[in-house]
């Protein structure tokens, strides 16, 4: 093979390509080591152990922030999942109507908007809705996370609709089913595997939530990374490293069903 | 068209909106509407105790650009603000540049690797694109200070005898943000290179093109829309870094985003805060113009 003239080769191009997933890996799994190091700095190895997550685990703060993230992404995920839904069933598999340009644009907007400038129009208009009504619940960390959350619900929900033709849903209205007969029994059930997918990724994506959490919750709603932030502004402690360790095995666990449900069948 | 089909076609469009009018209202309320609410507070006069009174006022814009000298009533350009412009954009354009120095050619060995293979080295830099931001700071941030990982190795290694100082520097600054954005620039350039016809590659050398040619002439000629895409991708969310200079240049290297934030908390400045928002907002309005146009370009020539 060495001999071999390969036209796709360029030189230098493997060696900083190994570089880089040298650089992106290398930080992330030495974080995880350290998460199990008994050496509080970072520097030195002194030993395996599990004090940090158990010191994490009967933090009361940490609890309470762990069952925030989690009360929030669950909401968001399903909120922004059912409405990302009805859109794509809106928005694919039907003739271009006027306006529908508009509609991806508004659905894709939270991409394309710096996350700082939501955060401080969120942070200005909650905390007028804050004043009026005086409610300072989770519901508006849920609606802001939902919202964000709609352009990567939407996206492998709208892939899987366009890759299903209307025949077999046809053939179901050739038998009389009723339209939600169709949608209930054929549809849907075609389209899961997009909806769980787009689900996964709401969720992995409320969950990460930093900039627009930070701006909008109210005194004690502390979210997992609100709480890490807060803490790094002191001095690092191991504990936030059992945390981010914990974080990223969910988003691994999280991601590895997106790609067995999204993947397409080998052919 | 036949009035049935007409009357079909305006129900398809009917239903098409009520699908989306969920969607549309969430985005309204908690993404659009607000942005305006932003637009209006940059006019207004900033409360005591933040916040605002409703008086309108033109020194939230003032105070973008100028300074007021409260003694002698004299206006100068604000230097401090001016600093802070200069560090986000000259950081954001760096590290778009190193993104792409380093992504294209990790693109270009996953797009060239065997199916099989390339799925799992893509799922490799799609799983950091995913990971938190806070996450992969903190991990970079163990690297790089002072009782990091690096500087550890090094003095253990004897190249050097006390820590190099990278925290609270540009630098820290720079490669924090090429670590944590580096996978939206590969993503884009892989989806592109991907599609990249490989054989004009051996007519290329065919011609007796040289590698050098090769590269300059064909392939990133060919991959540009996937070049800007990332570059887009990338730029953005640099512009507007929030928690990486948080954490990396702890409070000294502040960038636009921390800045703003700045004015709604201990600047106690909302307007200035919204004003400078709204000019984060319109020039990331005019990279993603920039794009389009580029795009639609691409389309006509090719």
């Amino acid at each position: 093979m060495a001999e071999k003239f390969a036209v796709t080769r360029l030189p230098g191009f493997t060696a900083i390509a190994v570089v880089a997933f040298i650089a992106l890996y290398a930080p992330i799994l030495t974080l995880v080591a350290y998460s199990f190091n008994i050496s509080e700095s970072a520097g030195t190895w002194a030993g395996f152990t599990l004090d940090w997550y158990r010191l994490a685990f009967q933090n009361d703060e940490v609890k309470n922030a762990a069952l925030n993230s989690l009360i929030v992404a669950a909401f968001a995920a399903l909120i922004s999942t059912t409405v990302a839904t009805l859109a794509a069933l809106g928005t694919t598999r039907r003739a271009a109507f006027r306006g529908q340009t508009t509609i991806y644009a508004v659905i894709n907007q939270p991409l394309m908007v710096p996350e700082i400038v939501t955060a401080v129009a969120l942070l200005i208009f909650f905390s007028s809705v804050k004043l009026a009504t005086g409610y300072t619940g989770l519901g508006y960390l849920i609606l802001a996370h939902a919202a964000f959350c709609i352009p990567f619900a939407y996206l492998p929900i709208r892939a899987r609709l366009e890759g299903m033709d209307l025949t077999l849903e046809t053939a179901a209205s050739d038998l009389y089913a009723s339209p939600w007969q169709t949608f209930r029994h054929v549809t849907l059930p075609l389209l899961m595997p997009g909806v769980l997918a787009g689900a996964m990724l709401a969720f992995v994506t409320s969950l990460d939530d930093v900039v627009i959490t930070e701006f909008i919750k109210s005194p004690g709603q502390d979210t997992l990374p609100t709480y890490m932030l807060g803490q790094l502004r002191r001095q690092m402690k191991p504990d936030v490293n059992a945390l981010s360790a914990l974080l990223l095995a969910v988003t691994l666990l999280l991601l590895a069903g997106v790609y067995l449900l999204t993947r397409k069948r080998a052919d | 068209m036949s009035p049935a089909e007409d009357r079909q076609a305006r129900l398809s469009a009917r239903n098409g909106w009520l699908l989306s009018a969920p969607a549309l209202v969430i985005l309204t309320i908690a993404a659009i509407g607000p942005l305006l609410i932003v637009l209006v507070y940059s006019f207004l006069t900033p409360g005591d105790y933040g916040n605002v009174v409703w008086e309108f006022s033109w020194n939230g814009w003032k105070s973008v650009f100028v300074e007021e000298d409260i003694f002698e009533g004299t206006l100068s350009l604000a230097d401090a603000h001016l600093t802070i412009f200069w560090r986000s954009l000259s950081l954001s354009i760096l590290t778009t540049v190193l993104t792409f120095l380093v992504g294209f050619p990790t693109a270009w060995w996953i797009a060239t690797k065997p199916p099989k293979a390339r799925a799992f080295w893509l799922f490799l830099i799609t799983l950091p694109f995913w990971t938190n931001i806070l996450v992969r700071t903190f991990a970079i941030n163990q690297i790089i200070r002072n009782e990091g990982v690096l500087n550890s190795l090094l003095i253990w290694a004897g190249v050097i005898d006390s820590p190099i100082q990278l925290t609270y520097t540009p630098t820290a600054l720079l490669i924090g943000m090429v670590y944590v954005y580096l996978p939206l620039m590969v993503l884009p350039l892989f989806a592109a290179i991907d599609r990249f016809d490989m054989r004009l590659l051996e007519a290329g050398y065919d011609l007796y093109a040289s590698r050098w040619q090769v590269l300059r002439r064909i392939i990133l000629p060919i991959v540009k829309p996937g070049i800007i895409a990332g570059s887009i991708l990338v730029l953005v969310p640099c512009l507007g870094a929030y928690v990486t200079p948080r954490i990396l240049g702890g409070g000294k290297m502040m960038m636009l985003g921390n800045f703003i934030e700045l004015q709604f908390g201990q600047g106690r400045n909302w307007p200035l805060g919204a004003a400078l928002s709204i000019v984060l907002l319109v020039i990331v309005t005019a990279a993603l113009l920039i794009y389009v146009r580029a795009l639609s370009g691409e389309k006509r020539h090719g």
